[in-house]
């Protein structure tokens, strides 16, 4: 599969280095990786959701129990979670670490993608959405570090857009 | 059966659990009876307190956690049944209060008015253990039941479709969040 394992190893180890303990996941191609490896790892709680929006009600529960968190979903994954993100996590402040694939931008091969990577920096911005796009193998530690550190400090969502670039191997 | 006399039932059971309410009448009524730290009330991102259940129960597996979940809200996030489920934490309990309606935004017909069946909807997730109850003895068994601390169970409690006048209390949305939290952490200490 040519979803990139070292990269994806990677940003796994961030996490770590972040503390996370939580991971919510719903399963996509470029996330396979991310996934197994948190469902390996004995120290982290991975829970496998059926809808998106369920992880911003998870990873607030963890918050309230002190338990640092954080979600992998597509962007489709984000778009269907937006009144959660509003109305749970942004009206009573909330930290969230959201890790979303960005599909749907230059080199999308599947049509279905396309309509959601037009949108999906629009969205973010348009919600106040702190976010950047993760391409960068030598800083990809301290960006993922540096998105956890506001996000606990704002009390808000951050987002990190995955990357073909980061995530991918053609 | 009304929904306040089920939560005047259980409220002293609840003083040593982490309760998350949905919004609107089981917020306005378990403030009613008197608001502790150890209550948190979802005003809105409906049908996201089961979540929030979740993720409390996973985190603190040695702390009992009780979530009081409406009919309209569950509907809106049927998913949750399964990821309850899915994980089936023995520390949570999910009270569903059935009024058949959508009342604080008022009083629509919700699906369970037309036949959908919560009860089943839960057991056929995978929740190990579900009960319907109708009158406030068998609500009050269902809540404190030992045997229910010992696995994830769902209780569908048939209730009338009423509630207070309104639903605004003076308890800030922030002040809540911010004090339980920090009642969990201080629990966490001791």
């Amino acid at each position: 599969m040519p979803v990139s394992l070292a990269n994806s190893r990677l940003i796994y180890e961030a996490l770590k280095e972040c503390d996370i303990r939580l991971v919510s996941a719903l399963p996509e191609t470029w996330l396979v990786h991310l996934i197994r490896m948190a469902d390996d790892d004995p120290q982290m709680t991975l829970v496998r959701l059926a809808k998106e929006e369920e992880a911003v009600g998870i990873s607030a529960g963890a918050h309230f129990a002190g338990v640092k968190s954080a979600m992998l979903m597509q962007n489709h994954g984000f778009l269907a979670s937006i009144n959660g993100i509003v109305s749970l996590a942004q009206l009573y402040k909330i930290p969230l670490l959201m890790l979303i694939s960005y599909r749907g931008s230059f080199g999308e091969r599947d049509p279905w993608q396309t309509q959601g990577g037009n949108v999906t920096e629009a969205v973010l911005r348009a919600l106040g959405i702190p976010y950047f796009l993760l391409d960068s193998v030598e800083t990809l530690k301290k960006q993922i570090r540096h998105a956890q550190t506001l996000a606990e400090s704002s009390l808000q969502p951050v987002a990190i857009l995955l990357t073909r670039d980061l995530m991918w191997e053609e | 059966m009304l929904r306040l006399d089920c939560l005047r039932s259980v409220y002293s059971e609840l003083e040593d659990c982490l309760v998350v309410t949905i919004m609107g009448a089981v917020a306005a009524e378990l403030q009613s009876l008197g608001h502790r730290p150890n209550a948190f009330y979802l005003q809105h991102g409906m049908g996201l307190a089961s979540s929030i259940g979740l993720g409390l129960a996973l985190c603190l597996p040695e702390q009992r956690v009780v979530v009081f979940d409406g009919d309209g809200s569950l509907l809106m996030n049927l998913g949750s049944l399964t990821t309850m489920a899915r994980y089936r934490p023995r520390n949570l309990t999910h009270v569903v209060f059935d009024n058949e309606s959508l009342l604080s935004v008022g009083g629509f017909p919700t699906a369970t008015s037309t036949g959908t069946n919560l009860e089943g909807m839960a057991r056929s997730a995978g929740i190990p253990r579900v009960v319907t109850v109708r009158d406030i003895g068998n609500f009050q068994i269902a809540v404190c039941e030992p045997s229910n601390r010992k696995e994830l169970t769902t209780i569908v409690a048939k209730v009338e479709a009423t509630g207070p006048s309104g639903y605004v209390t003076d308890l800030s949305l922030l002040e809540n969040r911010f004090q339980f939290r920090r009642y969990i952490q201080s629990l966490k200490q001791h």
